[in-house]
C-alpha cells in the first residue's frame, strides 16, 4: 500500500504496546472506580474524605504532570526505599520504574477518578426497592452490592465508561514522552529520521481514529444488549 | 503570621525555590495561560459559525464539518500537535515566505494545534446545544416574523449559550490540562519550566509537585469563574426568593 521505509514492524509492535497499555489501564481504572465509588457511598467519613480528596486531586492536575511525577519521582521513591532497606535490614533489592508501568499506573490513577463519579451516579441510579428487597431477603451489605447493585448499575455505567474509554485510548499518547516505544514514539523518531512528518503520522492517526472508530461500535452493541429487558421511554 | 517551624527549617535550607527558579515558573505560568487563552478565544469563535453550519440539514455543508471535528477529536492532540510542528517546516516553499518567520517559533505551530483541536470539541458542545433548543421558542420566533438571522442572534445562541456552559467549562480545563504537552516541543510553559528544574536539580517531587499545585490552582479558579457565570446565565431559572 504505502512504502513505511522499513518502519512497519516497529509501528506494528508500538500499536500492540498502546493497546495493551490501554486495556491494563482500563483494568486499573475500573477497579478504582468501583473501589472510589463505594467508598463515596459509604457511610464512613474518613472513607468518603479519601475519596472525595482522591477525585479532586486527579482533576486539578494535568495527565502529562502526572506522568512525570510517577515516572521519574517512582524512580526516586524506590531508589530511597531500596537504599533504607539496604540499611535497616541489609535487604537488596532493586526495581528499575519502566515507562510502560508508570503509564498504566498513572493512566489508571486518572481515569480511576473518572471512573469513580460514573459508577457513583449509575450507583445512584439502582432504584432503593432493589436493595430493600435484597436486604429483605437477609443479604448481607457485601452480597447486596455484589449481587443486585453491581449488575443492576452497569447498564447505567456503560455511556459513562464508554466515553472514559474513548479519552482514555487517546492520552495512551502521552506515555510517548516518558519514553515508552508505543507508536507514536516510533512515528516521531520515524518522522525525524526520515524528515517526513505526514508520512509517519498520518497512518498513526488513523490507527487512533480506526480504535475510537471500533470502540464506539462495540459500546453501542454492549448497550443495546445490557438495555435488552428495559423498557424505553419515549 | 510567623511560617510554622518546620516550613522555616525547610525553605531556610532548600536550594530549589529561589528568586530564579520562581521567575521560571512564573514565566511558564504565562507562556500557559497565554497559549490556553488564545486557543480558547481564537476556537470560540470559529466555533460558533461552525457549529450553526454543522446543523444545516445539506450535507455538502455539514458534511464537511462533521468530518473535520471526526478527526480531530478521533485523534490525540499529541499527535495532531506533531503533524503541525513537524509538518510545517515540510509544506514546500514555506521557508521563503513571511510565515515561515511566525511558524518556526514552536508557540505557533502549538497554538494552531490546540485552537483546531478546542474548536472541534467546541463545535460538537455548541450543536448540541443548538439542536436541543425546545421547538416552541423557535415557532415563536417565527410567530413574531423574526427572520433567521435575528432567530439565529436573538433566540437560538443565547438559549443554547445556557445549556453548553456546563460542558464548555469542562472543555476549558481539558484546554489547560492538555496545553501541558507543549512542553514536548520545546516550549517552556509551566510543565516546560518544571522538567528543566527537574533535569537542573534531579528533584523530581518538588519541581512537579509544584507545577501540579500551580496547575490546581489555575483550575480551581476557572472553576470558580465558570460556576459565577453560569450562575449568572440561569438566573432567571433561580426559584423567587432565593
Amino acid at each position: 500500500m504505502f512504502d513505511l521505509k522499513g518502519y512497519g514492524p516497529a509501528l506494528l509492535n508500538g500499536a500492540v504496546v498502546t493497546i495493551e497499555l490501554a486495556f491494563l489501564s482500563l483494568a486499573l481504572a475500573l477497579a478504582l472506580g468501583l473501589i472510589g465509588a463505594a467508598a463515596k457511598l459509604s457511610n464512613s467519613r474518613i472513607a468518603v474524605g479519601a475519596a472525595t480528596a482522591y477525585t479532586t486531586l486527579i482533576r486539578g492536575v494535568p495527565d502529562l504532570v502526572m506522568m512525570l511525577l510517577f515516572y521519574y519521582g517512582g524512580q526516586v521513591a524506590v531508589n530511597m526505599l531500596s537504599d533504607y532497606a539496604w540499611e535497616a535490614y541489609e535487604i537488596d533489592f532493586f526495581f528499575q520504574f519502566d515507562p510502560f508501568i508508570s503509564g498504566v499506573v498513572t493512566i489508571g490513577l486518572i481515569f480511576g477518578a473518572y471512573m469513580t463519579e460514573t459508577f457513583r451516579g449509575a450507583f445512584l441510579a439502582v432504584e432503593t426497592g432493589q436493595i430493600e428487597a435484597a436486604r429483605a431477603y437477609g443479604f448481607s451489605s457485601w452480597h447486596t452490592f455484589r449481587r443486585v447493585m453491581v449488575p443492576q448499575m452497569l447498564r447505567h455505567a456503560l455511556p459513562g465508561i464508554g466515553n472514559n474509554w474513548q479519552v482514555l485510548l487517546k492520552t495512551t499518547a502521552l506515555v510517548s514522552i516518558i519514553g515508552l516505544t508505543d507508536m507514536v514514539r516510533v512515528a516521531e523518531e520515524a518522522a525525524k529520521a526520515e524528515r517526513m512528518p505526514f508520512h509517519f503520522f498520518i497512518p498513526v492517526a488513523f490507527v487512533y481514529l480506526a480504535l475510537t472508530a471500533g470502540s464506539e461500535l462495540f459500546i453501542k452493541w454492549l448497550d443495546k444488549r445490557a438495555n435488552a429487558g428495559v423498557i424505553q421511554e419515549n | 503570621m510567623m511560617p510554622p517551624d518546620f516550613l522555616a527549617a525547610w525553605l531556610n535550607k532548600n536550594d530549589i525555590f529561589t528568586a530564579m527558579t520562581i521567575m521560571e515558573y512564573w514565566d511558564g505560568a504565562v507562556t500557559t495561560v497565554q497559549l490556553v487563552f488564545l486557543s480558547l478565544i481564537i476556537g470560540l469563535v470559529c466555533a460558533v459559525p461552525l457549529a450553526i453550519l454543522r446543523t444545516v440539514r445539506n450535507p455538502f455543508i455539514s458534511g464537511p464539518v462533521w468530518l473535520y471535528t471526526y478527526l480531530f477529536r478521533g485523534t490525540p492532540l499529541l499527535i495532531q500537535l506533531y503533524i503541525i510542528y513537524y509538518g510545517v517546516a515540510q509544506i514546500p516553499g514555506i521557508q521563503e515566505t513571511f510565515w515561515w518567520e511566525i511558524f518556526r517559533e514552536p508557540f505557533y505551530p502549538a497554538l494552531l494545534a490546540f485552537t483546531l483541536n478546542t474548536c472541534a470539541y467546541t463545535t460538537e458542545i455548541i450543536r448540541g446545544a443548538i439542536i436541543s433548543t425546545p421547538h416552541g421558542e423557535i415557532e415563536a420566533a417565527k410567530a413574531y416574523g423574526m427572520n433567521w438571522f435575528m432567530r439565529m442572534r436573538r433566540i437560538v445562541l443565547p438559549s443554547a449559550a445556557r445549556r453548553a456552559v456546563q460542558a464548555y467549562s469542562n472543555e476549558v480545563i481539558f484546554m489547560l490540562h492538555s496545553s501541558a504537552i507543549a512542553s514536548v516541543v520545546t516550549i517552556v510553559d509551566l510543565t516546560g519550566a518544571a522538567r528543566n528544574i527537574y533535569s537542573r536539580f534531579y528533584a523530581p517531587f518538588d519541581a512537579f509537585i509544584f507545577v501540579a499545585l500551580c496547575y490546581m490552582v489555575l483550575t480551581f479558579i476557572l472553576v470558580f469563574a465558570f460556576r459565577k457565570l453560569e450562575n449568572h446565565l440561569l438566573r432567571h431559572q433561580r426559584p423567587v426568593g432565593s
